[in-house]
Formats: C-alpha cells, sequence, structure tokens
C-alpha cells in the first residue's frame, strides 16, 4: 500500500482514556471558538487526512506553502491550513499556552498547543493561494473576512463528531484496510462536489478499467450559493452506484471539509488527500475546484508537472460531452464531429430544467440519478 | 525566494545537462537536478511499510463491517 504523505497516517485524536480529562480541562482553559468549517479540518488534521500536518501552520511553513508550495521540509502542500483569531481572542493566550478550541455550538472539539501567533497579510494570501484580490472569487471573499493574526500549532483531538453523513465518514486508515480488504493494489480517487452526470460516470470507469478501484469521495461542506446539497449528492451517488457501478470495485466516502475553490493549488491538496485514503492515482478534470473564470480551463492538470514527487499519479481527463453522431459519451481527443453534434453537460442547463421541474435528457443523466434530483424539493444550495 | 545550497556533479555531467535543458521548461541546471532527485525521493518513500498495527487493523474492521462496507 502506498504511504501516506510524508511517510506516517498523522494520528492527533486523544486516546479514550483520556478525553473525559481533557473535556474538564478544556473547561478551565483560554478558548478560541472556530467555525464548522475550521471544526471539520481539525477533524481531517486528527485522523490523518492532512498528514503530515499536526497542527496548524506556523509562520516558516506558512511562508513556505505560500511561496514555494512545499512545506518546510520540501514535501509537497500548497494550501496553507491556518487558524485565524482577532486581537480580542488573542488577549488570554499566548505561545506555548495550551487552549481548548470550540466549535459553533461551543462544544470543546480540541486542545491546541500554542506555538506561534503571527500577523499575516490577506492580499498576499489571496493573491498567492488563488491568484487574485479580487473579492468577487469566494476564496478571496472568505480570505478578506478572516481575523488578523494566524496561531500556529499542533491540535489534539478530544472526540470526533456526529451527523447525518456519519455511515459515509471513513478515516483514511480505514480506506487503506478496506483497500487492503478487497485486495486492491491501484485505487484511483474521483473528488466531487456535484451530482453523477453521465460524463463523470464515464472519466470514473475509464479510469477504473486501469485500476483495481474506484474511490468517490465527495467533498461535504460549505459550497457556493447555486451548489447542489450535500444529501441530494449523496442520493444521486447511490442511485447511480445501486444501478451502473460494480460495488466490489466502488467504495464511497466523504470528505468533510468545504471548497476552496483555489483552482491548480487546491487540486494538488485534493491529491494529496487522497494518496493520505491510499489512492494511488488521482483523476483531475477541466477546471478543478475552479470557479467563475479565475483559472484556465487545464491549469489545475498542468500544476502537477511542477511536483514530481507527489507520489499519487494524476489522471487528466478533457472535458467529456455526448455526440449525436457517435452516439455515446466522447471528447475532443476522440471525437472527430464538429460542434453541432455536441450536446454538453451543462450545469446550468441541468438547474434550468430542475428547477422547472423537467427530468434532464438520458443523454446527461441516467433516469435513476434524475429522479433522486426531481424527488428532491429543494436541492440547491442557496 | 527559495534558499538554495550548494552540491557538486562532474563537469560533464553539468555540460551533458546543461545542453538538454535549452528550449525545455527548465531554467537552470539546478532546476533539473532538484527534479530528478524529487522524482527519485518520491520512489524511495513510497516503499515504506504501513504503519499500522495488527490489532488498529482488527478495529478497524470491525467497524467496516458494522458499516456494511465489508
Amino acid at each position: 500500500m502506498l504511504p501516506p504523505h510524508g511517510g506516517t497516517l498523522v494520528d492527533r485524536i486523544l486516546p479514550a482514556e483520556r478525553q473525559e480529562q481533557a473535556l474538564e480541562e478544556a473547561s478551565k482553559l483560554p478558548q478560541l471558538h472556530v467555525s464548522d468549517d475550521l471544526a471539520k479540518d481539525i477533524e481531517n488534521i486528527a485522523f490523518g487526512a492532512f498528514s503530515p500536518l499536526e497542527g496548524f501552520l506556523c509562520q516558516s511553513e506558512y511562508e513556505s506553502v505560500l511561496h514555494e508550495k512545499r512545506l518546510t521540509n520540501d514535501l509537497p502542500w500548497t494550501l496553507p491550513i491556518v487558524l485565524d483569531a482577532s486581537k480580542e481572542d488573542l488577549k488570554n493566550m499566548k505561545a506555548g499556552d495550551t487552549v481548548a478550541i470550540l466549535d459553533p455550538l461551543k462544544e470543546p472539539v480540541a486542545l491546541l498547543d500554542v506555538e506561534e501567533i503571527f500577523p499575516y497579510k490577506k492580499e498576499e494570501l489571496a493573491q498567492e493561494v488563488f491568484g487574485t484580490t479580487d473579492p468577487a472569487h469566494p476564496g478571496v471573499a472568505k480570505t478578506y473576512a478572516m481575523k488578523d493574526c494566524l496561531v500556529g500549532g499542533k491540535i489534539s483531538l478530544i472526540r470526533m463528531s456526529f451527523d447525518e453523513f456519519q455511515k459515509y465518514r471513513l478515516s483514511p486508515i480505514e480506506t487503506r484496510v478496506l483497500f487492503k480488504e478487497k485486495g486492491w493494489r491501484t485505487i484511483v480517487g474521483f473528488q466531487t462536489r456535484n451530482i453523477p452526470h453521465i460524463g463523470h460516470e464515464y472519466v470514473q470507469k475509464t479510469a477504473l478499467t486501469f485500476v483495481d478501484g474506484l474511490f468517490i469521495n465527495p467533498v461535504i461542506g460549505k459550497k457556493k450559493s447555486g451548489d447542489f446539497k450535500d444529501e441530494v449528492i449523496l442520493a444521486a451517488y447511490e442511485a447511480l452506484l445501486r444501478h451502473y457501478y460494480l460495488r466490489d470495485r466502488t467504495v464511497m466516502a466523504v470528505l468533510r471539509t468545504e471548497m476552496r475553490y483555489a483552482g491548480p493549488r487546491e487540486a494538488i491538496f485534493h491529491a494529496i488527500v487522497r494518496k493520505n485514503f491510499g489512492c494511488t492515482h488521482f483523476v483531475v478534470g477541466r477546471d478543478h475546484a475552479g470557479v467563475g473564470k479565475y483559472y484556465p480551463p487545464y491549469a489545475a492538470q498542468e500544476i502537477f508537472d511542477e511536483f514530481p514527487d507527489l507520489g499519487i499519479v494524476p489522471l487528466p481527463f478533457k472535458s467529456f460531452f455526448y455526440c449525436r453522431k457517435c452516439e455515446s459519451v466522447v471528447n475532443e481527443k476522440i471525437c472527430p464531429h464538429d460542434s453541432t453534434q455536441r450536446i454538453d453537460f451543462s450545469g446550468t442547463d441541468l438547474r434550468a430544467k430542475l428547477i422547472k421541474g423537467e427530468p434532464p435528457p438520458k443523454e446527461l443523466v441516467r433516469p435513476e440519478v434524475a429522479e433522486v434530483l426531481l424527488r428532491s424539493k429543494d436541492p440547491f444550495v442557496e | 525566494m527559495e534558499k538554495r545550497k550548494t552540491i557538486e556533479i562532474p563537469e560533464t555531467l553539468y555540460d551533458r545537462v546543461s545542453a538538454r535543458i535549452k528550449g525545455t521548461e527548465f531554467a537552470s541546471v539546478s532546476d533539473y537536478v532538484a527534479r530528478v532527485i524529487r522524482e527519485r525521493l518520491a520512489v524511495e518513500e513510497n516503499e515504506k511499510p504501513s504503519g499500522y498495527t495488527k490489532e488498529e487493523e482488527e478495529k478497524v474492521k470491525q467497524r467496516l463491517k458494522a458499516l456494511g462496507y465489508l
């Protein structure tokens, strides 16, 4: 099995016998309140999805990631995983302290050993990570809304959260054991934040043809307005898997993290996370993790050339479409016909049809998936 | 700017790489050498064992069975 990024799967979950004591401690320690997104990422760090990170980046790591796209030990790492705090938050804490991290429900999530508190420049962060300082970009807008300081240090998760997606929540050690039990040596990871159309199915099955197993790993977490809701994405995938996939060749589990819309940098990050889950290959589509027209369509594929030491093989795919003449799903690399023969997998058209209560064409969406979408009263994020 | 250190390679090899990278994406022999080393390291680092114990693996299998994955 491919080792995790950095060689060791991080485990920062407090042992059961320490949890009660940690909960008690948390009520007496200085407290830092975090968003739901950050609380999820604390769990990701704790169970090793973000290996080799053991906590939030300190200044030298932050600057290295920002400017070199690597950690200070030279390992590829493209997104700064940081914890922001206001001057008010920091009144009662300093480097060397242990603080309690609380989720939006004010429940203790983790303990943080504060190693460093440092200032940062939001415009620089936005420019380096998103390639723009345009506040219309959702990632930039979020960066500008962050608090003024960053706090670096290792975390210790007190206990895992529970949600309605529990049965889809597998940790990297669990997927690794699962893949081994299934006898898979090569596994392709498929990242998605969307309902499956036939183009996705085609990409997944084409990739699966060359490896032992397919790991479908939808991102569950905050998305932008107009995206499909998490429960709709999972129900649509369940319908697709039930009717059109070999179950002993496919595993679906969720990744609970927010979309950053950082395009190329996020594609590398997504690949690293899937490597930690045990994947050997990773599908990178057109405009992976993109938004609007901020990134060239294939920039997220080209960035992989910068990382010969990533340790996971990217599988770059062109955009697929349905060709009336070929009577199948094809792409520009394999279809000789002109664009008048094409039916594109347009998310905008699909949304428009669903809003009107019309089923999408069967060339684009499987009827069983369409049924799930039409049954859902309110399938989109507001 | 990334911090860099000097390493030595035979002059003939330097000249060979220098000629090879003309017109490619590599801006210097150093960039080429860094890439080759990183490629090699990735291969070597991918040969490590799993890092978890038999007991941990058994515990994980129980959960996977309970969830219906196994």
